[in-house]
């Protein structure tokens, strides 16, 4: 798993005003995110690191680091599995 | 019923190409719709349908690259945050125009190859063109955009999978998409020609699968149903006139891109009076075959009718001139009969695009 986890070159974070929510495409393809996992995304630009990434999310939201911490790392792992994060 | 919502537009912007596939799936009679729109029309239809929902592209045809206009019509795409796919065969593109297109948004090529080789360009496509499909590949990679590399497979290069594996391997490709044929246009009239061996098929079955599990997380490796020799039929398009939108050159909508050759239907034109919004919603082609009231039996009461979709209109009305009857590649089908007689290759004798 990505350190350092940043979108890939091939994929791009899009609003989708229609449906108003966050959907990556890329090529030929595209996955809509429900509203947490868009924040993790957001925050996935390759300058912080998995547990940064936690702690600001579980700072905003009040979460408990440990959940927050186990959804960003079963997200990070779904979307290298796409290889929509490098 | 309300209309679904499209994600997907296919620009089909040009019916000229410099190739002559034999496995091409433009209709034979696509110079019935060769008549090319006017620049402004392509940015007033970016423009309704990017408002009606679609967030990606295909510029394709025919070659996209024959309009001299593409770069203003990937730059609106672009603006418009639409997610923009050069479907291509990669003839003529020099690396400035390429160069051109990136900086204006483009984001993915999907560049055809016709085997592993050059004769294999020779044989299927009618154009020694394999050197300058490399060259664009290369280009695409040093411009540092996701490459697609597509092969139609059918008999003539079906054994070579393992080749072809190979070289989008050698090219650095992000995708492989192994697009066994389907039967419409030349094809349709080619079939005879072009329909692989049942063995052949799973040896190219096999080994895309080897290279899937290979290849994971490097490059996906597509392999597209062979719906002739499948049990079931292919989720044509996701069903028709619901995911993807078509334009084709001369600005008829369609829902893809046979389905001219259903002349029971008339497919209308868009144009500043009669949006492709208005066109997708209310006319009656779109409608015809969505939702299940067009559906006969055995489709109606099928549990897969929200997989498949009843499969392919084009296929149905083409091989029992009925465009409402079941997909004749679903073994449901009370006409199977006509898609298992078709299995038989017979000696190749090809009837090439543009030559006729």
């Amino acid at each position: 798993m990505s350190t350092h986890p940043k979108l890939a070159r091939r994929a791009r974070l899009r609003w989708d005003a229609r449906d108003e929510k966050w959907m990556i495409l890329y090529p030929e393809r595209g996955l809509v995110l429900n509203a947490s996992a868009a924040e993790i995304v957001k925050l996935c630009d390759g300058t912080r690191s998995l547990e940064q990434i936690a702690e600001t999310l579980a700072a905003s939201s009040g979460a408990p680091l440990e959940r927050v911490s186990g959804d960003v790392r079963a997200l990070v792992a779904r979307l290298e599995e796409k290889r929509l994060l490098e | 019923m309300s209309a679904p919502r499209p994600y997907t537009l296919i620009a089909e912007i040009s019916y000229r190409c410099p190739l002559h596939c034999v496995y091409c799936s433009n209709p034979t009679s696509y110079r019935d719709h060769a008549r090319e729109i006017e620049t402004a029309d392509w940015l007033r239809i970016l423009d309704e349908a990017a408002e009606l929902g679609v967030v990606q592209t295909h510029f394709t045809g025919g070659e996209p690259l024959a309009r001299a206009d593409l770069e203003a019509l990937v730059e609106r795409a672009h603006a418009l945050g639409l997610y923009t796919n050069l479907v291509t065969s990669g003839v003529p593109l020099e690396r400035a125009r390429l160069e051109r297109l990136a900086a204006r948004g483009l984001d993915h090529v999907q560049l055809s190859f016709q085997g592993p080789d050059a004769q294999s360009s020779i044989d299927f496509a009618a154009l020694d063109a394999f050197d300058r499909k490399l060259a664009v590949a290369g280009y695409v990679r040093e411009l540092d955009l996701p490459l697609t590399v597509n092969v139609v497979l059918h008999r003539g290069n079906i054994d070579a999978v393992a080749e072809i594996v190979a070289l989008a391997e050698r090219l650095g490709a992000d995708r492989l998409e192994l697009a066994n044929v389907q039967w419409h246009g030349f094809a349709f009239e080619n079939r005879a020609a072009l329909v692989p061996s049942i063995e052949s098929l799973e040896r190219a079955r096999e080994i895309a699968a080897a290279a899937q599990a290979r290849l994971r997380g490097r490059m996906d490796v597509l392999f597209v149903k062979p719906d002739w020799f499948s049990p079931t039929p292919r989720a044509c398009m996701d069903g028709w006139a619901r995911r993807f939108v078509q334009v084709l050159p001369d600005g008829t909508v369609v829902p893809c891109h046979a389905a001219t050759t259903i002349t029971s239907l008339s497919f209308e034109r868009a144009t500043s009076e009669r949006s492709l919004g208005d066109i997708w919603e209310t006319s009656p082609a779109m409608n015809a075959f969505r939702g299940d009231a067009w559906m006969p039996e055995p489709c109606r009461s099928c549990d897969r009718k929200e997989v498949d979709f009843g499969g392919c209109r084009c296929q149905a009305f083409a091989l029992l001139g009925d465009a409402a009857l079941t997909d004749p590649a679903c073994t449901k089908s009370p006409r199977h009969e006509v898609v298992v007689a078709s299995r038989a290759p017979e000696a190749r004798r090809f009837l090439f695009r543009g030559r006729s």
